[in-house]
């Protein structure tokens, strides 16, 4: 009984395991001919799909990467402790802190609603037209001042979203036991705020990921610039083609792991 | 136990002056007077907004008062110059529900004001937590986390919690009314456990049947003002006031006495 039941069981999810296959490979070669017989498609896949362009940009374009990543790396450690920090100042009560307080809503206002885009061009074409003494030039450390900037306005809303579900019970009882605000806050609040803001925070790292390529428009030789030079070069747009594909595969990881952080949160609130 | 009501401030462990409380305006507690001997249990009844939790709120120094004093030991910890948190540390208080940290083990529950608060070491905090846990037969649990634990087991836990660092004054706020009927005898039996110990307690319940047994002193709230207050057998059994009288006669009503 019990073994006919699992062999049913079985046999059914590798019907659907088929099913699953046929259809995306149905699909594939649809889109696949389509794109192939538009009249456009061999001057197409001469100037985007060029192996042999590929092959040529990929060591300056990967050098590139490894510019992104250690800009995305550095930039996203200073946008959570920054985040952190302005949500929580954020969270202060009581009429002393009213400077503080607004100071932070004023910092989230004006960096949430600012393009990065002119962030970016503010911060790396305006500072260094300061010509102040210590001010850098730059350009990788100009474009990261400006994303840290941005995103930690983002990163701050997260986290104050994710301290503002706790609930309020849970802070009288942390106070009642004597903590101060203080240490409510970091032993208390923070992780059960960091916990339920996880997947929202992994997003927007997805998003740094790429947003980390704009920097190239200061001029730092990242893989989107590196992949500029290359296709002014060889007059071939593949090696933005190909940029972009290992920008994607770059974010691959980090989506699953927001995917599988969501449907963990979920698990747990639905137990709870 | 003590069953003297007429007690002098210099020996009570907790007195409460004129306390006012507003909220927007409108008065929440209007001038309560209310001691709290050593080894004393007091118990607060009244119908559902009297004002009794925003009472042990303000005793613990969780809200701000509007007028009148709180007395720890005869200090006034209501004076604005007194650390709160400090101050917090003489009282032991648990909720009706969400008390429990649910990222924190059980152990780790009991074991954070003592550690972060008081500064005991780690060995000897969990050493008496796990004693502490073992008196109310959780020393099993104490590596679990608390949404691993009936509801009954959790507020015990929370009891255990503000145990661990000896208060002077354990004050409870209807700790048993978010719990399913039949977790609500443990709980009680603890607390009876603890009367019994000779803590001494300030508690808000719907319990009538465990005030009149275990109370030294019942006290009825009315729209934030004391108005009755005595031994169990005078304040359920033959009250003063007539609001009393109501209050009394919808619980018996409600079939609750
Ligand atoms: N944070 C608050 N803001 C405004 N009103 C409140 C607040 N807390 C309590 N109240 C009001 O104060 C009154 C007393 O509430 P409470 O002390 O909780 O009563 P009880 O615990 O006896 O049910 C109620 O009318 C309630 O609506
Ligand atoms: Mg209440």
């Amino acid at each position: 009984m019990q073994r006919e039941r699992l062999a049913f069981r079985r046999s059914r999810s590798r019907r659907s395991t088929a099913v699953a296959l046929v259809s995306t490979l149905v699909f594939a070669a649809v889109a696949w001919f389509g794109v192939t017989s538009a009249p456009g498609w061999p001057r197409v896949r001469q100037s985007f799909f060029s192996l042999d362009a590929a092959v040529r940009a990929l060591p300056a374009v990967l050098e590139g990467l490894w510019l992104n990543v250690r800009v995305l790396v550095v930039c996203e450690a200073l946008i959570l402790v920054l985040g952190v920090l302005i949500a929580a100042l954020r969270t202060l009560r009581g009429p002393v802190w009213f400077p503080v307080r607004a100071l932070a809503t004023g910092y989230v206002d004006l960096f949430r609603g600012l393009p990065l885009i002119i962030c970016l061009y503010l911060i790396g074409f305006g500072l260094p037209g300061l010509r102040l003494t210590g001010i850098p030039n730059d350009p990788v450390l100009l474009g990261g001042i400006a994303l840290v900037l941005v995103y930690s306005a983002y990163v701050a809303e997260v986290f104050r979203a994710g301290i503002e579900s706790v609930h309020p019970s849970q802070l009288a009882a942390a106070r009642s036991l004597g903590l101060n605000h203080r240490r409510t806050m970091r032993i208390v609040v923070l992780p059960q705020a960091v916990r339920r803001v996880l997947p929202a925070l992994l997003n927007d790292f997805v998003a740094l990921q790429k947003d980390c390529g704009l920097i190239s428009v200061l001029g730092a030789v990242d893989a989107v610039r590196a992949a500029q030079i290359a296709s002014a070069t060889s007059y071939n747009f593949t090696p933005y083609v190909l940029a972009g594909l290992l920008f994607v595969l770059l974010a691959v990881p980090s989506a699953r792991l927001a995917d599988w952080a969501a449907r963990r949160l979920a698990r747990r609130q639905g137990l709870a | 136990m003590t069953t003297n009501a007429d007690v002098s401030t210099a020996a009570s462990v907790l007195s409460v002056r004129n306390l006012v409380k507003r909220y927007a305006g409108q008065p929440v507690l209007s001038g309560i007077d209310l001691d709290v001997a050593e080894h004393e249990v007091v118990v607060l009844i009244g119908a559902s907004g009297s004002g009794k939790s925003t009472l042990l709120r303000c005793v613990n120094l969780l809200e701000e008062l509007d007028d009148g004093q709180v007395f720890l030991d005869g200090v006034d910890i209501s004076d604005p110059r007194v650390d709160a948190d400090v101050a917090r540390r003489a009282m032991g208080v648990v909720f009706q529900a969400f008390n429990l940290f649910p990222h924190l083990s059980v152990v780790d529950n009991v074991t954070l004001a003592p550690r972060v608060v008081h500064g005991v070491s780690r060995e000897l905090a969990e050493a008496r937590a796990l004693e502490l846990l073992d008196r109310v037969g959780l020393a099993n649990r104490a590596r679990s986390y608390p949404d691993r634990l009936s509801g009954g087991q959790q507020q015990r836990v929370a009891i255990v919690r503000a145990l661990a660092y000896d208060p002077r004054l354990l004050l409870f706020d209807e700790i048993t009314s978010a719990l399913d009927p039949e977790l609500v005898g443990e709980v009680l039996a603890l607390v009876r456990e603890l009367a019994g110990q000779g803590r001494t307690i300030l508690m808000a319940t719907h319990e009538m049947g465990f005030a009149r047994q275990v109370a030294d002193r019942v006290c009825f709230l009315d729209g934030g003002v004391l108005v009755e207050s005595g031994p169990p057998e005078q304040v359920l059994g033959d009250p003063v006031h007539e609001r009393t009288r109501q209050f009394l006669r919808r619980i018996i009503d409600a079939g609750r006495l």
